[in-house]
Formats: C-alpha cells, sequence, structure tokens
C-alpha cells in the first residue's frame, strides 16, 4: 500500500460498517473493508477505506444517511 | 401427511432456505465482526443481509436497529426487562401468550405494576378499553398481534394511535403474524416489534429479533446480556449502541442465513398473496368444522379477523385424545391443550382443558383442509 492514496473512515462496529459500504457502493463509491490501522485506532475491528480523491464524498454520503462517523484519517 | 402445526413452528421451509445456511457452513463459516478477513467479513454482510431483509419485511426504516436474539421470547424480555423499572405501570391484553405474561409477573415481583385488560371470548380487544387502562405512570402497552391460541387479529394500529398520543410506548408481539400478515412498524406506530423468524418468515429455529424504534433510547434499554460484541474492544464496559449492545457473544448466523432466504421468499412471493392464500383457507375451514355436529369453533369465525390458526373441540372427546387420533389414524399433526397461554383460554372459557388448534402455513393446501375436515368429521360422529 503507498502512503498517502487512501483515507480511512472509522465507524462504531462491524455492522456499521458494512452499513456504510453498502451505501458507498450505491452512491458508485469505491470502498473496501480492512483491519483498523494499529496506529490509528484499537477501536472497531474494521473500518472502511475509500480513496483519497473520494475522502469528502464518502463523507457526505454517510452523513446524509445519518452514519455516525468515529473518525476519518488519511493514511 | 398434512403438517397443521405451523402455529408452533412452519414447515415446510421455503426453497432456498436450507441451501443458505448450507453455504454458509461449507463457503464463509467464519464469526462475524470479530475479525477482517474476507471471511469474517462475508460473515457480517450475510448478518447485514438478514437485517435488511427483515427490515425491508417490516418497513422498519434503519436495519442496525434489527436486534437478533435466539427467538420471540427472548425478544419480549429484551423489551420487557430491559426497558421496566419499579414504580412503572405496564398495560396488556387477556390473551397473551406466556412469553409475554410469565415475564409480566416475575417484574410485578420487582415493583412494576401490571394491568391486564380483558378481551372478549372471541378473542376481541376494545382500544378504548387500553385507553381507559392508561395511567400517568403508564411506560409501556404490550400486546400480540394475533393470539396463538384462536389467531384473532388485535387492534395494534388504533392501539398504536392511542399509545403515540399518551406518551407510551407499544411493544407488539408478532409471532403469530410475521411473514403471515402485512406489518409497518412505522403506519402503525409500533415502538417495539418482537418477531420470531422459524415460524411464517420460514428461517429456522433459534432466530428472531427485536426491532427497536426510534422512540426508545438507547440508554434507557438496559441489555439482558453483557458480554463480547467485536467492537470497543479496548473497553470493559458494554457498547452504548445498536445492535452490538443487545448482542453480545457469537450470532447464529448459519440460522440468520436460513432467515435472509426465508424472509426473501416471503418477500417475492408478496406477504398480501400469502394472507389472500390463508384467508381462503382458514374461511373454508372455519366453515367445514362449524357444519360438523357436535363440533365448536373459537374464536369470531371470520377469516378476515384472524390468523389461518383455527381453534375447536370436539364435544365429548378431549383435545389430546383428538390430537392421538388424527396423528395415528389420519397422519394430521396439529396441537392440542393449553398453548402455553393460560390467560387466553380463561378469557375463552376453555381453560383447562384447552383445544384443538390447527395452525394453517403458506404451503398448506385446500385439499388438505378439506381431507382433515373429512377427519374431524369422522372422530365427531363417534361421539355422537
Amino acid at each position: 500500500m503507498t502512503t498517502g492514496q487512501y483515507t480511512v473512515i472509522l465507524l462504531h462496529s462491524t455492522s456499521h460498517a458494512i452499513h456504510a459500504e453498502r451505501l458507498l457502493n450505491r452512491a458508485g463509491i469505491p470502498s473496501k473493508m480492512i483491519p483498523v490501522p494499529r496506529h490509528i485506532s484499537s477501536s472497531c475491528g474494521v473500518c472502511i477505506r475509500v480513496g483519497r480523491p473520494d475522502r469528502e464524498a464518502a463523507q457526505r454520503v454517510l452523513q446524509v444517511a445519518g452514519v455516525e462517523i468515529e473518525g476519518t484519517h488519511d493514511i | 401427511m398434512i403438517y397443521f402445526d405451523n402455529a408452533a413452528t412452519s414447515w415446510p421451509k421455503p426453497p432456498g432456505v436450507a441451501e443458505a445456511m448450507v453455504r454458509f457452513l461449507e463457503a464463509v463459516g467464519a464469526n462475524p465482526g470479530r475479525a477482517a478477513h474476507r471471511l469474517a467479513v462475508e460473515s457480517g454482510r450475510i448478518l447485514y443481509d438478514a437485517r435488511e431483509a427483515v427490515a425491508d419485511l417490516f418497513h422498519a426504516p434503519d436495519p442496525l436497529r434489527v436486534v437478533f436474539t435466539k427467538n420471540v421470547t427472548e425478544a419480549l424480555n429484551l423489551a420487557l426487562r430491559g426497558l421496566l423499572r419499579p414504580g412503572d405501570h405496564v398495560v396488556t391484553s387477556s390473551m397473551e401468550h406466556n412469553s409475554v405474561m410469565r415475564p409480566l409477573r416475575a417484574l410485578e415481583r420487582d415493583g412494576v405494576q401490571v394491568t391486564v385488560v380483558t378481551c372478549s371470548p372471541q378473542g376481541v380487544l376494545a382500544p378504548a378499553d387500553v385507553a381507559a387502562a392508561i395511567r400517568p405512570a403508564t411506560r409501556l402497552v404490550v400486546l400480540n398481534h394475533a393470539s396463538n391460541v384462536v389467531g384473532t387479529l388485535l387492534p395494534v394500529a388504533e392501539v398504536g394511535a392511542i399509545c403515540r398520543q399518551r406518551g407510551v410506548l407499544l411493544l407488539v408481539d408478532a409471532a403469530q403474524t410475521a411473514g403471515a400478515y402485512p406489518i409497518d412498524v412505522e403506519a402503525a406506530r409500533v415502538d417495539l416489534l418482537a418477531f420470531t423468524g422459524h415460524k411464517s418468515m420460514g428461517g429456522p429455529m433459534g432466530t428472531g429479533g427485536l426491532i427497536i424504534g426510534e422512540r426508545v433510547e438507547e440508554r434507557q434499554l438496559e441489555p439482558l446480556v453483557r458480554g463480547g460484541t467485536g467492537s470497543r474492544s479496548e473497553y470493559e464496559v458494554q457498547p452504548d449502541f445498536l445492535p452490538d449492545m443487545c448482542e453480545s457473544g457469537t450470532p447464529n448466523v448459519v440460522g440468520l442465513a436460513g432467515l435472509e432466504a426465508g424472509v426473501r421468499w416471503v418477500l417475492e412471493q408478496g406477504v398480501e398473496t400469502i394472507r389472500a392464500h390463508e384467508v381462503t383457507l382458514a374461511r373454508a375451514l372455519i366453515e367445514g368444522l362449524l357444519v360438523i355436529p357436535g363440533v365448536t369453533v373459537y374464536g369470531t369465525l371470520d377469516a378476515e379477523r384472524q390468523t389461518a390458526t383455527v381453534s375447536f373441540n370436539i364435544i365429548g372427546m378431549e383435545p389430546s385424545e383428538v390430537g392421538l387420533r388424527l396423528d395415528d389414524e389420519h397422519e394430521i399433526m396439529c396441537r392440542v391443550g393449553l398453548h402455553c397461554a393460560p390467560a387466553a383460554h380463561r378469557t375463552m372459557d376453555t381453560f383447562p382443558d384447552g383445544t384443538v388448534r390447527f395452525g394453517l402455513g403458506a404451503f398448506n393446501t385446500m385439499a388438505e383442509v378439506e381431507a382433515a375436515l373429512a377427519a374431524v368429521e369422522a372422530l365427531a360422529r363417534e361421539v355422537r
């Protein structure tokens, strides 16, 4: 993984991450569920990774759907 | 062989249910939400798909407010024990199953006040009687959507409107209607809907759940069970968000894969189509039983006002004897006795002997109804 290409979005739990994945998929934003990088958080097991250029669009989709975002980090 | 015990559990299951369960066991198998590898994520997706299917069936807006339990009894216990505190008042009906009555009687010992509104001997509940029972301390009204004994539908939407107006939560036990009768939790103003997966939703045993509406705040709901959720693993206190706060321990993903397939089948057929088929069968069964001399049929006798569960007795023959002979001599499987609902039987005046219950389902046919009527007729002729 090349540093600087991606943004990870942290959510409450795996259920929420899958919910977010579905919403992003419907909105046409490519995403992947990955383990939360340890240096970011020891919280939930998985998070959503999107391309850095999709960062704002992805956040907007989730916010509109009322999904609580725990954090957004560029990696 | 005629299976008329669908009110206890549906059988056979819709096509695709067993296949979905086998697929999970053979190709996925992992624990959802506990790791981030592909199989764990796939398992999590199956669990999510099941939540989404259930939310679709009941027109619930948020799949993450669908909490899975092992059956409707656990879901009802979660809602009742989770919301009611000493000093609270709760209203229920005299047609409830012990899955509501027993938790309420236990809560009563702990200082919760319980009012049981009496239904008619046909199992009919007057919404005005519920309204009259509501007091300032009333926190919750809990009602079955349809009686497991006699099938009579209760007016949940009318009670929902009353509850909303009076600032009271409504919990509905949809064990007998989920998948067999249209339910829209928003339109009917149902705050909490408890369902079981293994009846008309077509899933296997070990599946059920509670839909938790927006009016129920997470902080007001005490989980029944606490433990690992795969989330907030750095904390020793239970998460405070749904569904995790109410779903500790490894879930029954194999069962829920089957439930999802069952619910998708129900949605493909259409609940209205299934309902129309069951009304046709129930009407023929009720009308056929009514013309057999020596047979008493219970309930409203109107197929439109009940599920396809029909209770009756043959005068002069114990229900247990009727059940045994229907099985032995006619290969008809039904349930006899008190059906885990002593209050309902007292209301119907069938306590303590109980009734013979034919629980019809989506896969029963008119030919089976006709064969069963002939069998009851033959038994009734003996004791005349």
